[in-house]
């Protein structure tokens, strides 16, 4: 930025009391200059065209149509793997989320001095992170077969990943006086963080999870299409045959169980926070 | 004196009840989500088969990494990124009156209330089905790929907004209102300063999970990199989807940490 202002001398005014101020060039034309630069390569590269979205599309419609009004003689058939699905978010965000603990701990500054530890952990969970839930599911059912099983070992990964990071960033805002009092009296760095930093960040960590486990419900949904069990087994198999009515029945099953999730969690994450 | 403090914290609120239930159901829920986790598929050779995975992962096929055609790592890459970043901008577009509708303090609550449903109902709908559904419009490719990156978006990015919207300082337009501005002063001068870095802000966070997530774009053949990808996993090439996944990983860090870097400044001005 300091080479932009070079390049665009800042404008120098004088206040009535004989002051010099610089204003600084507006960025402004360089931020959108990169804006649009990005945007016609993009436009290039995926083939963007107006025309043909305007054109055609009504055929987005066509298959919302055929899933109005959705078959409602399906839905026994759904209820299994409905329950599956949410069984297996629940269970893989309760693993993820408790596992994540330590790790966690060991990544926030305030807590591990040791750089090297925490730069290691912190690479560790972000490489986890990016890695994508489809393919920690396919490795998943490589191993564990296909099954939910496989479905709730992503789950978890997921869960670990992104609770990880909202909790070390929420252990290094913690007052760190009650955890610096214990350690002067001699407990270990494990019985201090129990003692003085859990209750702190406790309600925020559970409110999280609970969001994380509504996302989870949601996602979960994915994970079948690579044979990782739940509802996305079913719907796969549904838009293979080409039966939209089923297809629209499986998503207003899941419409209004994660609606129904939403109101519980969101009602229990108002009482913590 | 110390019988009074006795006394006070005897009776100090025991909200052991409560905390039971709530044990208690989350055991039951546990032990009931339990049910669901079938190990009979588990083959022995798992252990195997994952020490294959890994090995493959980390020996990734260079020649594919550093090639420069339209095959490439690279390529796909810049395919994958020119999608989240086109699809990210779309819905960030179609969010904005969604956002303002759904509202509460712009609008009365029943429109609001629908408002939201339809964002939720949007939410919902996995990826895939959108993706199937555009393929219909544009045919196979990066297009589509775009389109349903774009309505992906809207769930998460959208409910953003509409919090940023309903934090809006409104004794500011009417100090501007008291100084006698029009309505597209107020706009220009009392909304936008106060929305865009909030917007701009968000629609930078879902550029990064939209790259992230562009990988299940390749199930139905909706462009980037999950194709590619999946058929490496799906004929154990290991070492070609390892090859994949460290342009990935290495491509999400590096955009991860820019974007971290200009949301930081757009948060503190």
């Amino acid at each position: 930025m300091k080479l932009y202002d070079r390049i665009f001398p800042p404008k120098t005014l004088t206040l009535p009391n004989g002051k010099q101020v610089k204003k600084p060039c507006s960025r402004a034309p360089l931020i959108v200059v990169i804006f649009l630069a990005m945007s016609v390569i993009s436009v290039k590269v995926t083939g963007f065209d107006m025309t043909v979205l305007i054109t055609r599309i009504k055929e987005f419609f066509v298959i919302l149509g055929d899933m109005i009004p959705p078959r409602w003689d399906y839905m026994p058939q759904i209820w299994k793997p409905l329950f599956d699905t949410i069984k297996m978010s629940l269970l893989g965000s309760f693993i993820g989320s408790v596992l994540v603990v330590p790790f966690a701990m060991l990544a926030s500054t305030n807590i591990i001095h040791n750089r090297i530890v925490v730069a290691a952990m912190r690479l560790l969970l972000s490489i986890i992170r990016t890695l994508p839930t489809l393919v920690s599911a396919l490795i998943a059912t490589y191993i564990f077969g296909l099954g939910t099983l496989a479905g709730t070992t992503a789950i978890a990964v997921f869960t670990f990943a992104y609770i990880g990071k909202i909790l070390y960033e929420e252990i290094e805002t913690v007052d760190m006086g009650p955890f610096e009092a214990m350690e002067a009296m001699g407990a270990t760095k494990a019985r201090a963080f129990v003692s003085a930093i859990v209750p702190q960040v406790l309600p925020s960590y559970l409110s999280n999870c609970l969001f994380c486990f509504e996302g989870n419900v949601r996602y979960a949904s994915i994970l079948g299409y690579v044979g990782a069990g739940g509802l996305g087994l079913i719907l796969n198999e549904k838009i293979g045959w080409r039966e939209y009515a089923s297809v629209g029945m499986i998503l207003l099953a899941l419409f209004v169980t994660v609606f129904i999730i939403e109101t519980i969690s969101r009602a229990a994450r108002k009482r913590l926070v | 004196m110390d019988k009074r403090i006795q006394q006070a914290y005897e009776q100090r609120p025991k909200p052991w009840v409560f905390e039971l239930t709530v044990a208690l159901v989350v055991i039951a829920l546990l032990v009931w989500s339990g049910t669901a986790v079938e190990t009979a598929g588990t083959t022995q050779s798992g252990a195997k088969i994952a020490a294959n995975i890994l090995s493959g992962i980390f020996h990734p096929d260079t020649r594919l990494l550093f090639n420069l055609t339209k095959q490439g790592v690279l390529y796909l890459l810049l395919e994958t990124m020119c999608i989240a970043f086109l699809g990210t901008i779309v819905g960030a577009i179609i969010s904005i009156p969604l956002a303002f509708i759904s509202a509460s303090n712009l609008t009365p609550k029943p429109v609001a209330f629908i408002g939201r449903i339809i964002i939720m109902a949007i939410r919902t709908v996995p990826a895939f089905v959108y993706g199937l559904m555009f393929i219909r419009v544009t045919g196979p490719g990066a297009f589509a790929g775009l389109l349903t990156m774009s309505l992906c978006s809207v769930g998460m990015v959208s409910k953003m907004y509409i919090e940023a919207i309903e934090d809006l300082d409104v004794r500011v337009l009417e100090s501007l209102d008291a100084a006698g501005c029009t309505t597209w002063q107020k706009i220009r001068y009392g909304i936008l300063p106060q929305l865009m870095p909030n917007f701009a802000s968000t629609a930078i966070y879902r550029f990064d999970i939209n790259l992230r997530d562009a990988t299940v774009l390749g199930l139905v053949g909706a462009g980037g990199i999950g194709a590619p990808l999946i058929f490496a996993m799906n004929a154990y090439r290991w070492e070609e989807a390892g090859a994949i996944l460290a342009g990935l990983i290495v491509l999400v860090l590096i955009v991860e940490w820019i974007s971290t870097k200009i949301r930081v400044k757009l948060a503190r001005g």
